[in-house]
């Protein structure tokens, strides 16, 4: 492997390594620390995403690597209207390692087709987010201590939801996964998740629309925001973006471990009064991410030795 | 060029009557220097009507792109006048330049220069996508 563009691009032998190299790090941080010595670490940043650049700074700052870049286009040389492949063959020059966040779907593929030094995709559009999955499926072992023999809700945008997509498509390779998928009608997952993935992997599935309905078989809740880029109509965000919020009192028929999850950030869809029940794993699920981005980095820049 | 007597060359047959003129921009026949005809609105025995591309003095032309524009077409090989080989062009496992991708969000909208490469991810129902952000193509 020498880029991660896809979660599909690992096998689950290469997702198993990186999970138990992230609990390695958690457990032994020291040990860890000088690893990147020496190292750069790139953040091409074509549209904002604080939180996922600053996890990604924060792992290889951690693994005693340094870090530069952008964090939006207008401070880049894509405003003068350079294209991703020249930008990356430039920056390849300085960095040993790139983490790229493009508006638009594919770019960090046309990167890794013409990098020398390894790209991960951090968000491409609505398309891919490979170590938001890597996140979630580190926090669901750490939580459950399995990744098999779950009952999973998502719940939100499930149609736009990128982050949805690639963890029905990373779950779907474990054993006796079930999933309840909650949405509003007009947020439906799209029908080539269900026929190319859940349905040719033989994968137990329901949909509703209710939250409450089927809480007191999962193990694990989902919650994702309604993003408000993701729309052409104003009118239409503005009448679904409010219609999950998650509360104490939805919560009353659920599991006693019960893991509620949120790729973060939030807006409205978990109301505050969740925020102290031991069964909020959200922000947890946070500093998963940085454990597994360091982990990640780690493999990629052994590659080649 | 007699367009009944082919020495070496290719016979695209049953292509849906009104489609050659597509095929022959497809294959960019415009710009061989050898013999090619194009015969609209032949009778068959199939369909009722069909069109025809006669290709004379050319055994090099890539022919993949066939299958994806329509796999019903039937292709007759002829060397020293006889038909070699009759075949349906299977779908390629790639398309290069052929279709654009159409999805606004998709970095080919905004880098112009980028090849348009689909790959076919369902051959049983003959579905190419985009490699770069996996949209759904279509014709
Ligand atoms: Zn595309």
């Amino acid at each position: 492997m020498k880029h991660l563009i896809d979660i599909k691009d690992l096998s689950t032998e290469e997702i198993d390594e990186l999970i138990n190299v992230a609990k390695d790090i958690m457990d032994n941080r020291q040990k860890y620390a000088k690893k990147c010595e020496g190292k750069k670490l790139a953040t091409l940043f074509y549209e904002p995403s604080t939180r996922t650049r600053l996890s990604f700074e924060a792992a290889m700052m951690e693994l005693g690597g340094n870090v530069l870049g952008f964090s939006s286009a207008n401070s880049s040389s894509a405003a003068k209207g350079e294209s991703v492949a020249d930008t990356v063959r430039v920056i390849g020059g300085y960095a040993d390692i790139i983490a790229m966040r493009h508006p638009k779907e594919g770019a960090p593929l046309v990167a890794a087709m013409k990098s020398e030094v390894p790209i991960i995709n951090a968000g491409d559009g609505g398309h891919n987010h490979p170590t938001q999955t890597l996140t979630d499926l580190l926090t669901i072992q750490c939580e459950k201590h399995r990744l098999s023999n779950l009952t999973i809700g998502i719940c939100g945008d499930l149609k736009f939801g990128r982050t949805v997509h690639s963890l029905i498509t990373a779950m779907s390779r474990y054993a006796n996964i079930k999933f309840v998928l909650i949405s509003p009608e007009e947020l439906q997952i799209p029908d080539y998740v269900k026929t190319d993935i859940l349905e040719k992997n033989h994968i137990e599935y329901v949909e509703t629309n209710d939250i409450e309905e089927y809480m007191q078989d999962l193990d694990i809740l989902y919650m994702t925001r309604v993003q408000k880029e993701r729309f052409f109509n104003e009118d239409d965000y503005i009448r679904l973006k409010d219609y999950y919020i998650l509360n104490k009192e939805k919560l009353e028929n659920a599991k006693e471990d019960l893991c509620i999850m949120h790729p973060l950030p939030r807006v409205n869809e978990i109301s505050v009064d969740v925020d102290d029940d031991k069964r909020a794993c959200y922000f947890k699920q946070a500093k998963y991410g940085k454990f597994i981005r360091m982990a990640l980095i780690l493999k990629l820049l052994n590659f080649e030795k | 060029m007699n367009i009944d007597s082919i020495k070496n060359g290719y016979v695209i047959d049953h292509i849906e009557a009104g489609k050659s003129f597509e095929i022959y921009n497809y294959l960019k026949l415009g710009e061989l220097d050898t013999s090619v005809a194009i015969i609209k609105n032949a009778k068959s025995n199939k369909t009722g009507k069909k069109d025809i591309i006669k290709i004379d003095e050319n055994l090099d032309i890539n022919l993949d792109i066939l299958g994806y524009l329509d796999p019903k077409i039937t292709v007759n090989k002829i060397k020293d006048g006889k038909i070699v080989e009759k075949f349906h062009p299977e779908l390629p496992e790639k398309l290069v330049n052929v279709v654009k991708c159409k999805n606004p969000r998709c970095i080919t909208s905004i880098e112009q220069e980028l090849p348009h490469i689909c790959e076919l991810t369902d051959r049983e129902h003959a579905v190419y996508r985009c490699k770069y952000c996996e949209e759904q193509v279509n014709r």
